[in-house]
C-alpha cells in the first residue's frame, strides 16, 4: 500500500482526537467503578452510640464494648495506678497528647473526663491490633521496665494505662479516645462528646 | 492413498487454528539446554501448583459464603458435611504454601545462575510481578475462612496502607469498605481473590513464557547456548523441551506429589504453618489473638516491618524488600551469570542473604522480645545490605573464566557410587579399635561396629576437612 499524497496530519489529528475522548471517558467511567468500594451508605449510618453501665466494674477492672465494629475499653483505674502515670512522662513519645486523638475533655494528664474511669478504642495506632491489657508490673516476659499498660502483641508496641506511647515502638501516638459523656453518675454514652451536647 | 476421514477432520482444523506451530514453538521445537539440573523443577512445578489451586478452588466457591455472618461455618461445612469437601480443602490450603515453597526455590535459582541478567531481566520482572500478585492473591484468600488469624492479619495488612502520608487513611477505608474489616470487605476480597487476581496471574505466567521463550532458558553454566549452533540452527547444547523436558518434569512431579500428598493426609495444619491455629476460632474484633503471626511465606517481610520502630519507615522497609529483587538486574554489575564461575565475594554475600532471609522467616513467626527485635534489625541489615551494596561488591568480583560450552557434570548416580566407594574409608577413619577388647562369645558381636568406637582425632581431622572444602568452594 502506498501512502503517498495522503494526508498524514488529518491522520494525526483523528488520532489525538480519538485519544483524548477515550482518555477523558474512561475517566469518567472510572469514577463510578472507583467510588463503588467506598463504605456503603448503610456502613456510614451504622455507628450509633453506645451506652455503657459502668458501677459494675471493679477496681482495675477492664471492659470491653463494642462501638462502630470496634473494641472500646472502659478500665477502672486506681490511686496507684494515677500515681504512677504522672512519673513516666519522659519514657514516653507524646506525655501531653499533642499529637493525638481524642476529644478536648480528655486532653489531660490521665487522658479521661474522670480520672478513674479510662475509656479508649482499643486499637492500636501502629497497625490496628488490639494491645493486651497488662496492668501487672515488672512480668517476666515484658521486662523490668513494664509499669503496667497495654501491650500491642503484633509488633511489640508499649502504652501506658493512660494510652500513651512509649518512645522507640513502632506506634506513632497513643491510644485514640473516643468521644463519650457521662449520662450520669454511672453510665457514659460512647460516640457522643459532651462538647455536642452542650453546643 | 486418499487420506483417511480423521487425518482430512484434523487438517480442516489445523488450516484454521494453528496447534503444531504453537505445539513446535513451546514444546517440540524449543530448544532448552540440556544440562538442567534439579532446579530446574520449580517452574513447571509452578504452573502445576497454579492449576491445582485454580481447579480446587472452583470446587470450594460451590460452597463456600462469601458473607461475615456465613463464611466461618461455611468453610466447617465443607470440611464436615461436603462429600470429599476436605481434601479439596486442604488440597488448597496446602497449596497455597507449596506455592510459595516452589516459587522460592524457583527464585534462588534465578539468583543461584544468574537467570535474572541480560537478556532476561523482562522475564525476571514478569517474574516478580507474578511474586507480588501471588502475595496479594494469599493474602485476600487468608482472611476468607474468617477466623481469628484472617481478620487480625488482614487488618494489618489494610492499614499497613493509612501509613502512607496524606491519602493513607482514606485509601484503607477505600480498600476496606468499611470503617473496620467488616463483611465489605469479605466480600470484595472473594471478588479479588476468585476472579481479578487469578486472571492476572493466568495473563503474567503467559508473559512470563512469552519473553522465556523468546530469549531461551539459561542454565547451571549461565552461558547462551544460542551462540553455538549446529547446520540446521538448532543449538548444539540445546534438547527439544519436549519430549526430553516433558519426561523429566513429570519425574519432579511425582516427587512433589509425594511430599504434597504426605502433607495433605498426614499433616495439613503443618503444625500450624500452614494453617494457624488461631484460625479455628470466629473472628471476632474485639479481642487480637495474643500471638498473631502471619503464615510463615509472609513472616521475612513481617519481620522486617516489625524491627523498624517507626510506623511509615516500617512500612517502607517491608515494601523496600520487596522492590529491590525487582532491581536485581541493574544492581549486579557482574557479567558472569553462573555461581560455578563467580567470584567467592558474591557467594558469601548469598550465602549471608540466604540465612538472613530464613531467620527473618523464623523470627516473624515468634513473639516479640528485646533480643528477637535486635536480631531482626541485624538480619533486617544484612538482607538490604546483599542487595544495595551489590552494585559495589560485584565490580570487585573475581570471577573464574567462564567455558564457551555447557560442561558436563558427574551425575548423581556417579556421585552415589563414589561415596558409597569412599565409606568404609571414612568409618576408619573416624573410628578406632577398642583398645582393651573383651571377648564377647556370640557371633553378632564380632562385627566392626561393636569393637570400634569413635576416634575423636579422627573427627576432628574429617570436620576440618570438611571446612576447608567448604571455605573453597566460597571462593
Amino acid at each position: 500500500m502506498s501512502n503517498k499524497g495522503v494526508d498524514k496530519s488529518k491522520r494525526q489529528f483523528l488520532t489525538s482526537a480519538l485519544t483524548v475522548v477515550g482518555t477523558v471517558g474512561s475517566g469518567y467511567l472510572a469514577v463510578p467503578f472507583l467510588a463503588q468500594m467506598q463504605p456503603s451508605v448503610k456502613a456510614m449510618a451504622a455507628g450509633a452510640p453506645v451506652e455503657v453501665d459502668i458501677s459494675k466494674i471493679e477496681d482495675g477492672q477492664l471492659i470491653r464494648v463494642a462501638w462502630r465494629g470496634k473494641p472500646v475499653w472502659v478500665l477502672n483505674r486506681q490511686p496507684e495506678v494515677l500515681a504512677t502515670l504522672k512519673t513516666l512522662d519522659s519514657e514516653l513519645r507524646d506525655p501531653a497528647s499533642n499529637e493525638s486523638i481524642q476529644p478536648p475533655s480528655s486532653k489531660n494528664a490521665g487522658r479521661s473526663m474522670r480520672p478513674e474511669i479510662f475509656v479508649a478504642v482499643g486499637l492500636c495506632t501502629h497497625l490496628g491490633c488490639s494491645p493486651t491489657f497488662r496492668p501487672e508490673i515488672a512480668p517476666v516476659d515484658l521486662g523490668e521496665k513494664w509499669h503496667g499498660g497495654f501491650f500491642c502483641p503484633c509488633h511489640g508496641s508499649w502504652f501506658d494505662l493512660a494510652g500513651r506511647v512509649y518512645r522507640g515502638v513502632p506506634a506513632p501516638t497513643n491510644l485514640e479516645i473516643p468521644p463519650y459523656r457521662y449520662i450520669s453518675d454511672t453510665r457514659i454514652m460512647i460516640g457522643e462528646s459532651s462538647e455536642e451536647k452542650s453546643a | 492413498m486418499k487420506p483417511s476421514r480423521l487425518t482430512e477432520c484434523g487438517n480442516w482444523v489445523l488450516n484454521r487454528f494453528p496447534v503444531t506451530k504453537f505445539w513446535n514453538d513451546h514444546m517440540a521445537q524449543y530448544y532448552a539446554p540440556k544440562n538442567f539440573n534439579i532446579w530446574y523443577f520449580f517452574g513447571s512445578l509452578a504452573l502445576l501448583v497454579l492449576v491445582n489451586q485454580i481447579l480446587t478452588g472452583i470446587l470450594l466457591t460451590m460452597n463456600y459464603k462469601p458473607d461475615a455472618k456465613l463464611a466461618f461455618d461455611s468453610v466447617e461445612y465443607i470440611m464436615r458435611d461436603v462429600p470429599w469437601g476436605w481434601l479439596v480443602r486442604y488440597m488448597h490450603s496446602t497449596g497455597a504454601s507449596a506455592f510459595f515453597i516452589v516459587i522460592y526455590l524457583h527464585m534462588f535459582r534465578a539468583l543461584l545462575y544468574g537467570s535474572f541478567k541480560h537478556p532476561r531481566e523482562l522475564i525476571w520482572i514478569f517474574g516478580m510481578l507474578l511474586f507480588v500478585a501471588l502475595m496479594a492473591e494469599a493474602f485476600m484468600g487468608y482472611l476468607l475462612p474468617w477466623g481469628q488469624m484472617s481478620f487480625w492479619g488482614a487488618q494489618v495488612i489494610i492499614s499497613l496502607f493509612s501509613a502512607i502520608p496524606v491519602i493513607g487513611d482514606d485509601l484503607s477505608l477505600w480498600i476496606r469498605g468499611d470503617y473496620v474489616i467488616a463483611d465489605a470487605t469479605l466480600n470484595r476480597f472473594f471478588a479479588f481473590h476468585v476472579i481479578a487476581v487469578p486472571l492476572v496471574l493466568v495473563m503474567l505466567v503467559f508473559m512470563h513464557l512469552v519473553a522465556l521463550h523468546e530469549v531461551g532458558s539459561n542454565n547451571p553454566d549461565g552461558i547462551e547456548i544460542k551462540a553455538s549452533k549446529d547446520p540446521w540452527g538448532h543449538p548444539i547444547d540445546g534438547i527439544p523441551f519436549h519430549p526430553y523436558y516433558t519426561v523429566k518434569d513429570l519425574v519432579g512431579v511425582g516427587v512433589f506429589l509425594l511430599f504434597f500428598a504426605t502433607v495433605i493426609f498426614y499433616m495439613p495444619e503443618m503444625g500450624g504453618y500452614f494453617l494457624e491455629h488461631a484460625n479455628f476460632i470466629p473472628a471476632d474484633p474485639m479481642k487480637t489473638p495474643e500471638h498473631i503471626a502471619p503464615v510463615w511465606y509472609f513472616t521475612p517481610f513481617y519481620s522486617i516491618l516489625r524491627a523498624i520502630p517507626d510506623k511509615f519507615a516500617g512500612v517502607i522497609g517491608m515494601g523496600g524488600s520487596i522492590v529491590v529483587l525487582f532491581l536485581m538486574p541493574w544492581l549486579d554489575r557482574c557479567k558472569v551469570k553462573s555461581i560455578r564461575y563467580r567470584g567467592g565475594i558474591f557467594k558469601k554475600a548469598l550465602f549471608l542473604f540466604v540465612v538472613s532471609f530464613l531467620a527473618l522467616g523464623y523470627l516473624g513467626t515468634q513473639p516479640v522480645t528485646p533480643i528477637a527485635t535486635t536480631m531482626a534489625r541485624l538480619f533486617t541489615t544484612i538482607y538490604f545490605g546483599f542487595f544495595l551494596l551489590m552494585p559495589i561488591y560485584t565490580r570487585w568480583e573475581k570471577t573464574k573464566p567462564v567455558p564457551r560450552r555447557l560442561t558436563k557434570v558427574k551425575s548423581l548416580e556417579d556421585q552415589l557410587h563414589e561415596i558409597e566407594e569412599q565409606i568404609p574409608a571414612f568409618i576408619e577413619e573416624i573410628t578406632e579399635v577398642k583398645p582393651n577388647l573383651t571377648e564377647i562369645g556370640h557371633p553378632a558381636f564380632k562385627g566392626a561396629f561393636f569393637n570400634r568406637r569413635p576416634n575423636p582425632q579422627g573427627i576432628a581431622h574429617v570436620l576440618s576437612r570438611v571446612a576447608t572444602k567448604l571455605k573453597r568452594s566460597l571462593d
